[in-house]
């Protein structure tokens, strides 16, 4: 493996009028003793896809995981992450709150095992909601956000393991949304798809931007240069790169990064 | 030799063991009931115990073994959930877990005599709670209570992290994410758990005769007013089960249907205990069903 100055970095710096949804600040993630992420700083402007890429053990799934909290009582996370002008890492935020605003769909298609109709009523209900009709309407809605209530609205009470699993994720995505976040954020969610079922996946994603700001992280270079208007660069624990998708592919800035799309890695 | 013949043998030998194995079993299974099932009539499963004539029954011995598992499981489900979800979903990995996790193992490899020894000890003659139902209850708790803790964690612990990570994304606390997400998934091992060691504690006798006691006194099946002495819903009376039965006429039976009786109760456990198996799986699979499969 070739020896990379992993000092050597590259940060887009956004427009001041971007209007920016999360941010994070010097994040250090620590498992034990293994500092799994250095000073992580990255900005994510709203209605944006951002795509995290970079090999396997690179820590983007950790810096993911982190901004909602998933790593707690798994990690230790130091530094800011700032949702608007919250900091998310901290002791008085309601972590249970917190990640309805910020939702998160995993890489393995996790839903209940309940009926398709109960995986969003379900949480909706612990939401507080209780009226009926208000939840039916949600369901309905969050399920064509997620382009899944064409191919599913005869059958409500299916039980939602008897989906395949490019309408499972689809299905959790939906559950994400019934939840009326600001920010979704995607662990490689379609690494465990057919490339037909990733196809409507990303088509999917295209339609949530105008709402939404994505994370998503990935493991194909193609899939992030299709989609996403920025992407980030990980490498061992550090954010090597960040700038727009697009200049990243064709030009990026330091050599590692250069390697890495073009293949020449390691 | 070729690889082919080793294979052969081998699994020649794996299929001879357990054929040692089931026949084993169905010798048992045959010989207790073929033995003891001409004896059973609804006149048996319902008069009480004779000491000295024959043609007695073992009406009472059969309540009472329902009413102390009933009971048994009443006092030993509570704990064992808790303790089942706390070392599933709660306990830090380290040395505190460790040792609860060994001390459970140690309580399950007790014999069930020491169990009986101990209750006998503490609850019938210190806490002077005397040879009765709740002195049987408690010592079949602490009989029970180790197997059924570790059956509810492994059902718990089975089901994938995935789970757990999907409802805490959606903003659920741990507790909603652990008694609405995670428990229903496993349910059905919880109640196969239950089951099985129901059928467990049903044959117990060891533990039992020191503390529930080995004598029958009547029952009066009209009161039903607990804090009777003759009512069969009293826990402080001596209740002898349906397996101490089994053991006394063996030791010190004087009846002279003696052999009969006891090959008749022996075939009543099997069969309850047989029956509690086969519940256990078919109740098993079907909830297992009804929950995966939507509403």
């Amino acid at each position: 493996m070739k020896n990379y100055d992993l000092t050597e970095q590259s940060i887009l710096k956004l427009p001041a009028d971007t209007e920016i949804v999360v941010e994070t600040k010097d994040l250090q993630v620590f498992y034990g003793t293994n500092h799994a992420m250095h000073d992580a700083s990255l900005q994510f402007p709203r209605y944006s896809i951002t795509a995290l890429i970079g090999a396997s053990g690179s820590g983007k799934s950790t810096y993911l995981r982190s901004i909602n909290r998933m790593n707690d009582g798994i990690a230790r996370v130091e530094g800011q992450i700032m949702y608007r002008d919250l900091n998310l890492n901290s002791k008085d935020v309601d972590v249970y709150q917190m990640r309805r605003r910020i939702g998160m769909v995993f890489q393995r298609p996790n839903p209940f095992a309940k009926s398709i109709y109960e995986n969003i009523a379900f949480p909706l209900r612990e939401m507080g909601i209780k009226n009926k009709q208000e939840i039916r309407a949600t369901v309905e809605k969050s399920l064509k956000q997620a382009a899944l209530w064409d191919e599913v609205k005869d059958d409500l009470k299916r039980s939602a393991l008897s989906l395949s699993g490019g309408q499972q994720q689809r299905l959790c995505i939906a559950r994400a949304l019934a939840m009326s976040p600001d920010i979704l954020l995607l662990d490689e969610p379609a690494s465990a798809l057919d490339p037909i079922s990733s196809a409507k996946l990303e088509l999917t994603l295209q339609e949530l931007k105008k709402d939404y700001t994505i994370i998503i992280v990935t493991h194909s270079m193609q899939q992030a240069s299709r989609l996403s208007d920025y992407t980030a660069f990980f490498h061992m624990g550090h954010v090597i790169e960040f700038d727009r998708t697009q200049k990243i592919f064709t030009n990026p800035t330091t050599r590692i990064t250069e390697d890495y799309i073009s293949g020449n890695f390691g | 030799m070729k690889a082919k013949t080793i294979d052969r043998i081998a699994t020649g030998i794996i299929y001879a063991l357990v054929s040692v194995v089931v026949l084993i079993l169905l010798f048992l299974l045959g010989f207790i009931l073929i033995k003891g099932v001409p004896h059973i009539s609804w006149k048996f499963l319902t008069s009480p115990a004779q000491a000295f004539i024959a043609g007695g029954g073992i009406g009472d011995q059969l309540f009472n073994s329902f009413y102390l598992l009933i009971l048994t499981l009443l006092i030993s489900f509570p704990i064992a959930l808790g303790a089942g979800i706390y070392l599933s979903e709660y306990a830090p990995k380290n040395w505190v877990t460790n040792l609860v996790r060994i001390t459970i193992e140690v309580l399950s490899s007790l014999p069930s005599v020491v169990v009986g020894l101990f209750g006998f000890l503490l609850f019938v003659v210190q806490f002077k709670l005397g040879f009765s139902i709740i002195s049987g209850a408690i010592a079949l708790t602490f009989f029970n209570l180790p197997l059924l803790t570790r059956s509810i964690e492994n059902s718990l612990s089975a089901v994938p992290d995935l789970q757990r990570e999907a409802g805490l994304s959606l903003g659920l606390s741990k507790w909603k994410t652990v008694t609405r997400v995670i428990f229903p998934i496993a349910l059905p091992g919880i109640i196969t758990g239950i089951i099985l060691s129901a059928g467990r504690v049903f044959g117990e006798a060891a533990a039992l005769i020191f503390t529930a006691g080995q004598s029958a006194p009547a029952i009066n099946y009209a009161d039903w007013n607990p804090f009777n002495g003759t009512s069969p819903l009293n826990i402080f009376r001596p209740a002898e089960t349906l397996a101490v039965h089994i053991w006394k006429i063996n030791t010190e039976g004087i009846m002279p249907d003696a052999n009969q009786v006891s090959a008749g109760a022996s075939a009543v456990l099997v069969i309850a205990v047989l029956v509690f198996n086969l519940l256990a799986r078919f109740i098993g699979a079907r909830l297992y069903r009804k929950i995966t499969a939507g509403k």
